[in-house]
């Protein structure tokens, strides 16, 4: 190993222990941990493959997600990461020609079992997407408009309350919740999307690159939200920032050419991989 | 030495002015052109008011039509274009606005679908004198519906169903997809995607559309004439089954009549109908804007 590799690598150590994981004391899984929280994953995949007419984007991936984990799925552009995310709530559903097999389980619901209500996975699993999407509505409308149609029970006011502060958006809209969703900045908005997502109280969040719109101070109030969140859900997020994955996440899978490379604890896969390809890609010697 | 003195590199032979003047002339017969088209607008309604307007008052509007130049007016047939444009509006929006929704969220991609996508853009070229035969045969006929106001509407909504459908085709297909993704991903169902999201930010482009269909669909009068609105009738509508003239038909024979008044009738008819697709257009913009305003 070249000391550049050796400066690199102390480097992502360091960006991993710069930020205290917020809520928490830093406590490192133990391999014990890991089998026991793959035992317990609720959200899994086996052999998984997704195409596009006859393209393969996903090849048949085995994948569990731990439960109140945060699992980062990494990979160079194209390795079909974003695809294998979106297989989990339905949202392949919507791409022509797009086809998925194998076998996607959450709890003991099938996913694509032809009696599954894809709208139900999508209550039970809930996305925020790469490029905030909020609707062109008032923010207060954003957040009420999903549970109103899904027939929430509750106070709504209350509810649009605590979901915008749950994703720490609540200060700074407060005053301003019948105006345009779109007159907020690109973070703001991107807050104002997950807070949306809260709002129909998932138990599952997959995150498609939340942070790659967005500045440095967006993206560490998303990262501290995420890591206040896992408490709840279980946390899926894909991204192409290496530095992220190492920051907020518990578990990390490396992706590549539809292949799953390799997955373990994100220290382990940061510090110490287990194959050659892991190691080139986490230290920026390809992707 | 012209311009290349000027060039970065010898290799280049840039031609600049040669390109500036071509330029320049393109941006000049632009403009010529539209000032042209402006002008020939400007001399037709120039022409119009000063022979028509001398004609416009109360008498003229709520009087039946007549022999006698002075006593005449257009109170049936101003009724009956309303009759009709309302008629074919509440036919032609609903049918076409559904079309178009179904085309665009709903239909597969197969050969069919796209065999009726071909074929409406070239139902859009179909001249009104066959609508108004087809409307002859279909409706007056076959139906039995008679020379009704019904029938007119039914025939003019078939007339301009086609350019509602592309508009709103277009219109639909410009609302971003995330927009529908996130709804989805937010558990909507279909219907509640479509309606909540994809319609009230499709609204302005389907405006712009209807507005251009019923301008078109309240200045035609062959296929009106087809289906039978007759020339002289006295009194307005009732319903929509009764007979019925409209503004462009009246227009029409006034202009054929051999005294030199009815010519200015028929100017005052040409303003009065000038000004019912102004006030309509009017309307239509409001509610474009009031969409506009709220996707904002």
């Amino acid at each position: 190993m070249t000391p550049v590799d050796e400066a690199k690598k102390t480097s992502e150590k360091e960006l991993m222990n710069k930020r205290p994981k917020s809520t928490k004391p830093e406590s490192k899984i133990s391999s014990g941990d890991k089998e026991n929280d793959l035992r317990n994953a609720e959200l899994k995949g086996e052999g998984v493959v997704i195409s596009y007419g006859s393209d393969q984007a996903v090849k048949g991936v085995d994948i569990a997600f731990p439960s109140n984990k945060i699992t980062a799925v990494i990979g160079p552009s194209g390795c079909g990461k974003s695809t294998l995310l979106r297989a989990f709530n339905r949202m392949n559903d919507f791409i022509l020609g797009a086809k998925v097999e194998g076998s996607l389980m959450y709890k003991d619901m099938d996913l694509y079992d032809k009696n599954i209500d894809p709208v139900e996975v999508r209550l039970r699993i809930g996305m925020v997407f790469q490029k905030p999407n909020p609707f062109p509505k008032t923010i207060f409308k954003n957040i009420a408009w999903a549970p109103q149609i899904n027939g929430y029970t509750g106070d709504i006011a209350e509810l649009v309350e605590t979901s915008l502060k749950r994703a720490a958006l609540w200060n700074e809209v407060s005053d301003r919740l019948h105006d345009s969703a779109l007159g907020l900045s690109g973070g703001q908005q991107q807050r104002l999307c997950i807070a949306r997502s809260l709002a129909m109280k998932p138990e599952v969040l997959l995150m498609d690159e939340p942070c790659s719109a967005l500045d440095p101070v967006s993206t560490s109030h998303i990262e501290d939200l995420m890591l206040e969140l896992k408490e709840q859900y279980t946390i899926v997020i894909v991204t192409h920032n290496m530095q992220q994955a190492a920051r907020v996440s518990d578990y990390t899978a490396f992706m590549d050419s539809g292949n799953l490379v390799e997955f373990d604890e994100t220290s382990t896969i940061f510090t110490n991989p287990k194959e050659q390809r892991t190691e080139d890609y986490v230290s920026g010697r390809f992707g | 030495m012209t311009s290349s003195e000027h060039s970065s590199a010898p290799e280049f032979n840039s031609r600049l002015e040669r390109r500036r003047a071509f330029s320049t002339i393109f941006k000049n017969s632009c403009a010529i052109l539209s000032w042209l088209c402006i002008g020939v607008l400007g001399f037709l309604l120039v022409h119009i008011f000063s022979s028509g307007w001398e004609w416009i008052s109360f008498d003229f509007i709520k009087n039946a039509p007549s022999r006698m130049p002075h006593k005449a007016g257009l109170f049936s047939a101003l009724m009956g274009t309303i009759w009709i444009i309302v008629t074919t509006a509440a036919i032609a929006i609903p049918v076409g606005v559904s079309s178009a929704l179904y085309l665009e969220e709903y239909a597969k991609k197969n050969r069919l679908n796209s065999f009726i996508e071909i074929n409406i853009s070239n139902l859009a070229g179909v001249p009104s004198i066959v609508y108004g035969i087809l409307g002859l045969t279909l409706f007056v006929r076959f139906m039995k519906l008679g020379p009704s106001v019904l029938s007119g509407a039914l025939t003019l909504s078939l007339l301009i169903l086609p350019v509602i459908i592309i508009a709103s085709r277009e219109a639909i297909k410009a609302v971003p997809n995330s927009i529908r993704l996130s709804a989805f991903a937010l558990g909507a169902t279909q219907f509640q995607t479509v309606f909540h999201h994809v319609l009230p930010a499709a609204m302005p482009g389907i405006m712009t559309g209807v507005i251009l269909a019923l301008s078109r669909a309240i200045g035609e009068t062959a296929p009106i004439l087809m289906v039978g609105a007759v020339a002289y009738v006295s009194r307005a509508p009732h319903g929509i089954m009764d007979g019925f003239t409209a503004l462009p038909i009246q227009i029409y024979n006034w202009a054929r009549e051999a005294k030199v008044e009815f010519e200015g009738l028929a100017a005052g008819g040409i303003i009065v109908l000038l000004l019912v697709l102004f006030m309509m257009n009017s309307v239509a913009i409001l509610i474009r804007n009031k969409t506009q305003k709220a996707q904002s």
